[in-house]
């Protein structure tokens, strides 16, 4: 690992000694193994996540190169199923369920509260050990025959089908209790941490869209752990639970599933907000608008999420009242998303907008989320839904919200972070080249498929009819401009570790508290309790030329006096 | 992608009837209607929503792009009036979405009480519909302009029995009934799909359905169902064959699929799992078709459904003529 100090502590962070930070405070690979610093908890968790996207990533490219032709490409229809299965469960067990918590959230949250490391930093390493145990036990299902059930695991196939579903089930079980821990740590963090003068509302957003998340990652995965487990003793004691032939019930499945794995997509686009609310509001160099809205509307998500799970179920053979009432209440799910868009789109009137690569990013999620969120309304309503589901609409949509909306926001926020991370910029010019080449190739392999899949092409289907083939094939190169992009990108942030610019401590301006310590952080993050004021009033930062960065107007606003400290 | 994008546009009113759109596929079906309009409605609320979302903020990065030595202007950090503005317009809107897509679904999933049944089953990964008089057939026949109720259940794991052009759509449950319904506005053939994952050839679960002009249906009917009369034994065994679900499993030419292949296989010597050797003469294959399980190949998965009940003494004899004539003992 390259490392990095700043030539000279920046202005206004006196008593930053530059000589150590935490990438240099130990040696070795144990030095990190079992280190409690939250911040090098955040980079192993960081590189292990990026390991999962790019397996996860290679699995979607088999998958879209087999579809390059109807029948047989590269591939028997076996390993296809095999394919988008792992393709599925690597990306959002491994990938993005953890994702911006586990990496953003670890290192930047405890930043933000001006504090030295979570509330339970142990609880903070059993975190990235359980994730790491699963990610093995998952990974090992690949190597003794792979999974073929989709990675929805729907039961009666799951429980009679002849792969490794026990492996893959029991890792997702054990990266359940990951994302518990991380959940349970964050509350705690949250609750307990604060600094001086950081009301509930005088928190950044990022800190409440982490909260809203780790609310549902505490309350739902419990029952995603029950669910496997009954899964895992039916396939292997025979106890008839879901399997019709053994008095179960196999729809009883679907509701257990997605009475979790509906959430679950909250507690993936709710830290992508969180990072938008940060990225407009910096990059606009303007206070955010109507902060509490988009922090209520933070909480109104979490909670409404647990409420909609039966609209994955409009076609199962539920009641049809059942499916009245969940169409209702799907909807309101859709009002605190539009509220959060119209906000960050009133951030930047009026603001003085600069196009660096998060900004980009965040621009691009703005156009992607709403495409995959307004495909919604169609899913929401139940005369379209029973047309559009399990179609590649359906895939489309998904990968709007999640790809579109998650992916993206995650790439915004490490290139946002990135130079406090490892105190090295990364190359301007090709950070933009690489976010218009995602932008360009995820639209060519994604609206395809909303097009393909309203025409009635079912998903996860190895074979198609002649009439679908112009959109796989634009789908499939879609696929490869979009994997070019985040070559390009794995490029020049490798480069920047070793060859990067040294990063000032606040290169873009932001006046939350992560800004006002050293990039890259010392290991105790900051040699002075903190101050807290309001975060995005981003005109108490003006730009200092001799350090590249920007600094405090009045530095004591943010750090209270020895007198003060207890 | 600006062509798509524009494409979309274009079609963001609602279609003339169901004709088809850059959007849907032409629809058939008297539901088929309301889902096209309602589908047309919620496109124009996401194109205008999307146009405005992207044009703003196009028009902002362009006038508020950051020039050096100007900060930003001031304004509000907030405006209750204009949030709450932008939480109701968007609340009464999903509303009204919801009202047409709960109305339109009604309609969907209450069949009229005069309704022509045909029961459906699925299995990995065949369809198999059977008709009021017993027959059974592997593709769906029905008359144009008359309901039709599909009652539904699985012999294995979840399927669902999917057809754009009628835009209906309804999981197929073992262990359950499932119901469906449809009245098809045109004569011609249309696809059907398995749209619920279920295995090594669920992109294989395709059917046709045949929409017969008035009159014709009940003529197709009678000389369909009547095809062990009408066939010779060997012609009769490889139509149900093909229609009963045999060839998803079992080839003919010798090639290896899920299970054995029949080329040759009547009068043959054939190796168990359990390592005894028995010879194929009619006795095996009746006792394999009826009890699969029994006495299952070496090298196979012990995986086929039972046939017992599900195919007539007749049936299970035009099949065994069948595969003794792929032995050259026709």
């Amino acid at each position: 690992m390259a490392v990095a100090t700043p030539d000279a502590a920046p202005a206004g962070t006196p008593g930053t000694h530059a000589n150590e930070n935490y990438l240099t405070a130990g040696r070795g690979l144990l030095s990190w193994l079992f280190s409690l610093d939250h911040k090098r908890i955040g980079v192993m968790y960081l590189v292990g996540i990026l390991s999962s996207f790019f397996l996860g990533g290679v699995f979607a490219l088999l998958v879209r190169t087999e579809l390059l032709t109807p029948g047989p490409t590269i591939m028997s229809a076996d390993t296809y199923n095999k394919m988008f299965t792992l393709h599925g469960a690597v990306m959002i067990f491994l990938f993005i369920i953890p994702g911006i918590p586990a990496t953003l959230g670890n290192f930047v949250l405890p930043l933000m509260l001006g504090a030295k490391d979570v509330a339970l930093p142990r609880l903070n390493l059993a975190s990235f050990w359980l994730w790491m145990t699963g990610a093995v036990v998952a990974v090992a299902s690949i190597v003794i025959g792979a999974v073929d059930t989709g990675w929805t695991f729907y039961t009666p196939y799951s429980t009679t089908t002849g792969t490794a579903v026990v492996s893959m089930t029991l890792g997702a079980f054990i990266l359940g209790f990951s994302s518990i821990f991380t959940g349970l740590n964050f509350i705690v963090t949250v609750h307990k941490m604060r600094p001086e003068g950081m009301t509930w509302f005088r928190m950044p957003l990022f800190v409440w869209g982490i909260y809203a998340t780790a609310i549902i990652q505490v309350l739902a995965t419990p029952v995603l752990g029950i669910t496997l487990l009954l899964l895992i003793a039916e396939r292997t004691l025979g106890v008839g639970i879901f399997d019709p032939a053994l008095g179960g019930d196999p729809v009883l499945y679907q509701h257990f599933f997605w009475f979790y794995s509906h959430p679950a997509v909250y507690i993936m686009i709710l830290p992508a907000m969180a990072i938008m609310s940060e990225l407009i509001s910096v990059f606009s160099a303007k206070h955010i608008f109507g902060y509490r809205f988009i922090a209520w509307s933070s909480i109104a998500i979490a909670v409404l999420s647990f409420l909609v799970w039966g609209h994955h179920m409009f076609t199962s053979g539920q009641s049809g009242l059942a499916n009245m009432v969940f169409s209702a209440l799907t909807f309101s799910v859709a009002i605190p998303s539009a509220v959060k868009v119209f906000n960050w789109l009133a951030t930047m009137y009026k603001g003085s907008i600069r196009l660096d690569t998060p900004m980009l990013y965040a621009l691009s999620f703005l156009f992607l989320f709403s495409i995959g969120g307004l495909t919604g309304l169609f899913l929401g309503a139940l005369a379209t839904d029973i047309h559009l589901h399990d179609t590649y609409f359906v895939v489309a949509h998904f990968h709007y919200v999640m790809f579109g909306g998650t992916v993206i926001a995650f790439l915004g926020g490490l290139h946002y972070w990135w130079p406090i991370m490892f105190g090295r910029m990364y190359s301007e010019r090709w950070g933009r080249i690489a976010a218009l080449l995602i932008f360009v190739g995820f639209n060519l392999t994604f609206f395809t498929q909303f097009v393909m899949g309203s025409h009635g092409m079912p998903r996860r289907y190895y074979n198609y009819l002649e009439q679908f083939k112009p959109y796989h094939q634009a789908s499939t190169v879609g696929s490869y401009i979009l994997s070019l992009g985040f070559l390009v990108v794995a490029g020049y942030l490798l480069h920047s570790l070793f060859r990067g610019k040294r990063a000032p401590a606040n290169p873009w301006g932001g006046a939350t508290l992560e800004w006002e310590t050293s990039s890259p952080p010392p290991p105790y993050n900051f040699d002075h309790e903190m101050l807290a004021g309001d975060p995005y009033d981003l005109e108490s930062l003006r730009w200092d030329p001799s350090t590249g960065g920007y600094v405090r107007k009045d530095p004591s606003s943010v750090r209270l006096t020895p007198a003060e400290a207890h | 992608m600006t062509a798509l994008l524009a494409a979309g546009l274009m079609s963001a009113l609602p279609p003339e009837g169901s004709d088809g759109s850059f959007w849907l596929p032409p629809g058939v079906s008297t539901v088929a209607r309301h889902v096209d309009w309602l589908f047309g409605f919620i496109l124009a609320i996401s194109v205008f929503f999307f146009v405005l979302i992207v044009v703003l903020m196009t028009l902002f990065v362009i006038r508020y792009r950051r020039r050096a030595g100007a900060p930003a202007e001031a304004s509000a950090s907030h405006n209750t009036a204009l949030e709450l503005t932008w939480t109701i317009i968007p609340v009464i809107l999903v509303t009204v979405i919801f009202f047409f897509g709960f109305r339109g679904y009604l309609d969907m999933s209450t069949p009229p009480a005069n309704a022509y049944e045909i029961l459906v089953d699925g299995q990995k990964w065949a369809w198999s519909f059977t008709y009021p008089n017993g027959y059974v057939d592997s593709n769906l026949h029905v008359p144009v302009n008359r309901p039709v109720r599909l009652v539904m259940t699985s012999a294995d794991v979840i399927h669902s029995l999917y057809v754009p052009a009628f835009r209906i759509k309804q999981d197929v449950v073992p262990g359950r009934y499932s119901k469906a319904w449809f009245e098809a506005t045109e004569t011609g053939e249309y696809d059907l799909f398995c749209a619920e994952y279920c295995g090594t050839s669920h992109s294989g679960m395709v059917a046709t359905v045949v929409v017969h002009p008035p009159g014709e249906f009940e003529t197709w009917l009678e000389s369909a169902s009547n095809f062990l009369e009408t066939m010779s034994p060997v012609e009769a065994g490889r139509k149900l064959y093909q229609v009963r679900g045999c060839q998803q499993c079992h080839s003919v030419d010798g090639t290896i699929k899920t299970g054995p292949s029949l080329l040759g296989v009547y009068g043959h010597a054939q190796a168990l799992a359990d390592g005894s050797t028995v010879t194929a003469d009619e006795n095996y294959l009746r006792e394999s078709i009826l009890e699969p399980m029994t006495k299952v190949v070496d090298g196979f998965e012990p995986v086929m459904p039972t046939y017992q009940g599900r195919l007539k003494d007749a049936e299970i004899t035009a099949i065994i003529e069948y595969l003794k004539s792929l032995s050259g003992n026709g």
